[in-house]
């Protein structure tokens, strides 16, 4: 049954093909990924100077809200499923998803998860302005009438990712090519592996803790309700222990990008390959131990500070690990630095970053400092900007000659790379500044003391909005013409993805490869 | 915004010719780039442990990154760099294993310490309650009689940038809270509306107030002086406006503080039974309505379409003097955004919120109520 794409709109709307999918995916979170950053620049535009001068502290609340839950369920980890739908099948020898109508599915409820949540900004009493975080009773008792349009989103987001999940999972362990062994499976599909199975221990997590605030907004329920014998800070219990899983699933999938990429331009296999997956197993598996350092303030008993200090260090050994081996791999390599290889390297050095102000954050005492500060901001950016999004773009100029057969523009790819790396790195260095200084997060105005670093946090950002026009008018160009990609696209890479031909057909593997 | 921008370019000039070290050493002072020592043995164990950490991971970085720039220049295809084949070292996957652990243990145990320390609440020399509303915190001394509200005192000109910011812009308050030094002062935090966290740098006490529970924690202060914070959990939509001053006063000073307070708290009784001209009840109004009110129901009284209803014309402000005055003293039973003000202000000012209320933003009711009314309404429930 080996036939081309269907004509029309119908390709897109009824395709159950892996590559249509993936792209779709992709295309969809980077509009997300533009609309997220667009209230993030209404956020750096308010806070370039203190007072008040663009918009009004209630719609500032929403702006904070929005650009939070728009970039992390609609940017980061629909990109992520994205890129494990073009590549998963490719890298272990299938011909596509094991369960391709599901695929179709649990893409398309996503536009209207999105719609639904973008509607709200224009409804009466305003966008949810609760923080990402969601806190009740803020978001209950408290909260403006679209709270429950909001709940309904997350809950068609949860099913979307539940169902890609599945689909991975299925395929994965199902649809190896012979002699295709876990312990040969690329890094990438291993990281997939478990962060879909995290996505399915903890999306019902989510999906429980909304249910409950919608019994408490409009079935009289007091789950969260102090007044009526309930408990806000089971909220966060809750919450957290679907939150922290959740800040693996966004960077797990991103260590197994950069493991590809660093050995293609070091020119070396990678260095540790079954420490990587054992690292990756204990990191997920300690995710569900550490919740509770999200609320060292709270007022838990000292047992459980310690205990959750404790597990939360113990992140830093495995992640470690990782670091360590992504150096040694370049060490007694021989480095060649293209647009994705720049991400990686940039990726491991800022990640690190991000994980030594994790490893602060950490220790309890000083948490209650940093708690809910600048310093906060400033962490999960670093790992999320430099670490979730530079890998997903790293991913993008790596197979991108794959996917469309043409090169891109190396030369406006370092300019992305350095426009993006130095707009980055002016935005959130200087808020570890601010943080320590005294600055707490999702404020619309500051005292005078923090005006000078909030101001280069606002120039950075629109700098780095400015790259990221420049990354997607280099991927339209790529798409559209531009020097042939060979099948190998780089020097040697290793994987199966690199033997059938640029662009890669809109079948691959109708019969199994042979892996050695 | 000039002088900033002016400062950049200063700044900037200053690292790249690398002009002078102290130059750069008090620019770095000036700008407040690290966590405050504080004033408290707490807060200087604190900072202790942010430094000690934060030296680990400098050192870690240096050997990481270090090793990385190396490779990075030396281990270059252009630099004619042959790419060896290793892959595996178990010796080296133990060292990195095993010394990052040992790294671990040495942080945990001060670390395990002072937290033990933070939580012992025990054998305090007084008590105070800390209860944060949207958007002010409210203080009560427990066994004296004394409370009263916090609010921001910055005014709305300041914020909305028609006149200068003043140097505590944003961190001042109408009252301060006031305790005195060298003592264990116990804090039982909580809230009345949603979850807010007070917090106060110098202090290093940082807690959330969660409704429903009471939260303890503990300070003592060294060196009197004015030491300033603010709300730290997301609170709503002034959020961004409730901060925390806290004077900490030698113990005669604040044994005095004390009995002017209790004085004070008795004159305001007295003025209950006192009768208001309308003008003198319009002008208080302005006031208290300026301070309470102001940040939902916004000083036009237009209030926030399909979050907080307007004044101007509203129904109960131009209805009749009961209802609206349930309004303010019971609070809305369908929305507690609007709380009960009859604990929270005394007679006087809610007689004259209610009067300017219903004369202010072409009202023009025409009528006023007195406190005593106001008292006897509270006694007729
Ligand atoms: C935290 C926000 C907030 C503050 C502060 C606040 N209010 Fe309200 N107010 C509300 C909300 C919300 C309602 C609507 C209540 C309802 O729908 O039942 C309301 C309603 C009212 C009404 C009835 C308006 C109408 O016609 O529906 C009056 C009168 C009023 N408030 C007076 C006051 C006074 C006086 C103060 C200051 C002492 C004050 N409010 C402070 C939120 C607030
Ligand atoms: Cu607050």
């Amino acid at each position: 049954m080996a036939h081309g794409p269907a004509k029309g709109i119908t390709r897109w709307l009824y395709t159950t093909n892996h590559k249509d999918i993936g792209t779709m995916y992709l295309w969809f979170s980077f509009a997300m990924f533009l609309l997220g950053g667009v209230f993030a620049l209404v956020i750096r535009a308010e806070l370039f100077e203190p007072g008040l001068q663009i918009v009004e502290p209630e719609f500032f609340n929403q702006m904070t809200t929005m650009h939070g839950l728009v970039m992390v369920f609609g940017a980061v980890m629909p990109a992520f499923v994205g890129l494990a739908n073009w590549m998963v099948p490719m890298m272990i020898g299938a011909p596509d998803m094991a369960l391709p109508r599901m695929n179709n599915w649990s893409f398309w409820i996503l536009p209207f998860a999105f719609a639904m949540l973008a509607s709200t900004l224009f409804m009466e009493g305003g966008a949810p302005n609760f923080g990402w975080t969601f806190y009740a009773p803020l978001s209950t008792t408290y909260a403006p009438p679209s709270v429950t349009f909001f709940i309904f989103a997350v809950h068609i987001m949860g099913a979307s990712s539940i169902m890609g999940a599945i689909n991975i999972i299925a395929t994965i362990l199902n649809m190896r090519a012979p002699g295709m062994t876990m312990m040969k499976m690329p890094l990438f599909v291993w990281t997939w592996l478990i962060t879909a199975y995290l996505l399915i221990a903890v999306m019902p997590v989510l999906a429980g803790v909304v249910t409950m605030m919608l019994m408490d907004i409009h079935f009289g329920t007091s789950f969260f309700d102090a007044a009526g014998g309930g408990d806000p800070v089971l909220f966060q219990h809750v919450f957290w222990f679907f939150g922290h899983p959740e800040v693996y699933i966004m960077i797990l999938p991103a260590f197994g990008v950069v493991s590809q990429i660093i050995p293609t331009f070091a020119r070396k296999p990678l260095f540790g390959y079954a420490s990587m997956v054992y690292a990756t197993s204990s990191i997920a598996f300690l995710s569900f131990i550490v919740w509770a350092h999200h609320m060292f303030t709270v007022g838990m008993p000292v047992a459980g500070e310690l205990f959750f200090m404790y597990a939360t260090m113990l992140i830093a050994v495995p992640t470690g690990v990782k670091v360590f081996n992504w150096v040694t791999t370049m060490f007694k390599g021989s480095m060649t630095f293209e647009t994705p290889m720049l991400f990686s390297i940039a990726f491991v050095i800022l990640f690190t970053i991000g994980g030594f102000s994790g490893l602060m954050l950490a220790i309890a005492p000083a948490d209650f400092q940093y708690h809910d500060t600048y310093f906060v901001v400033a962490h999960f950016h670093y790992v999320l900007v430099p670490g979730a999004i530079f890998s997903i773009t790293a991913a993008v100029y790596y197979w991108l000659p794959k996917w469309c057969g043409n090169m891109y523009n190396e030369v406006m790819g370092k300019t992305h790379f350095w426009m993006a790396f130095i707009g980055l790195n002016l935005t959130f260095f200087p808020m570890h500044f601010v943080g320590l200084a005294g600055m707490p997060r999702r404020i619309p105005d500051y005292a005078l003391q923090f005006a000078d670093f909030n101001m280069y946090a606002s120039v950075g950002a629109f700098l780095f909005g400015a790259a990221q026009i420049l990354f997607l008018f280099n991927v339209i160009a790529t798409i559209r013409g531009g020097r042939k990609a060979t099948d190998e696209v780089w020097e040697n890479p290793e994987g199966l993805e690199w033997t059938v031909p640029s662009p890669a057909p809109y079948h691959t593997f109708s019969t199994p490869p042979d892996v050695k | 915004m000039c002088i900033r921008v002016k400062r950049l370019f200063a700044c900037l000039l200053v690292l790249l010719t690398g002009l002078s070290q102290s130059a750069l050493a008090d620019e770095i002072e000036r700008w407040g780039v690290n966590m405050t020592q504080g004033v408290t043995p707490v807060s200087r164990d604190i900072y202790g442990l942010h430094m000690d950490i934060f030296w680990w991971c400098v050192g870690i970085g240096v050997v990481v990154f270090g090793v990385m720039f190396y490779t990075m220049i030396v281990h270059r295809k252009s630099q004619g760099a042959k790419a060896s084949n290793f892959h595996e070292s178990t010796t080296l996957e133990i060292i990195w294993t095993v010394v990052p652990f040992l790294i671990l243990i040495v942080m945990a145990i001060p670390a395990t310490n002072t937290l033990l320390k933070i939580y012992d609440t025990e054998d305090a020399d007084m008590d105070i309650i800390i209860t944060g509303y949207q958007w002010k915190w409210k203080y009560e001394y427990l066994g004296e009689d004394v409370s009263f509200f916090s609010n921001l005192s910055t005014s709305r000109d300041e914020i909305e940038n028609r006149v200068p910011k003043g140097p505590n812009y944003l961190l001042e308050v109408d009252e301060p809270l006031i305790i005195p030094v060298k003592k264990k002062v116990r804090f039982l935090i909580t809230a009345a509306d949603v979850i807010h966290a007070w917090w106060v740098p110098e202090l290093a006490v940082k807690k959330d107030a969660i409704p429903g529970y009471v939260n303890e924690s503990w300070t003592y202060v060294d060196e009197p002086g004015i030491y300033r914070g603010q709300c730290a959990e997301l609170c709503g939509k002034d959020h961004g406006f409730m901060p925390i001053v806290v004077k900490a006063l030698p113990q005669p000073e604040y044994d005095a503080w004390l009995v002017a307070k209790r004085e004070q708290a008795a004159a305001l009784k007295a003025l209950t039974e006192k009768t208001f001209t309308f003008d003198e009840l319009y002008a208080q109004g302005e006031k208290v309505y300026g301070t309470v009110c102001v940040a939902c129901h916004q000083s036009g009284g237009e209030g926030v379409p399909g979050v907080f209803p307007a004044i101007k014309a509203s129904a109960i402000a131009t209805g009749g003097m009961n209802g609206h005055l349930d309004m303010v003293v019971n609070g809305s039973s369908k929305n507690p955004a609007m709380q009960a003000y009859g604990p929270q202000l005394s007679e006087v000012d809610i007689a004259s919120v209610v009067t300017y209320q219903r004369n202010a933003f072409g009202n023009n009711m025409g009528d006023s109520i007195q406190p005593i009314d106001v008292l006897k309404f509270k006694q007729g429930q």
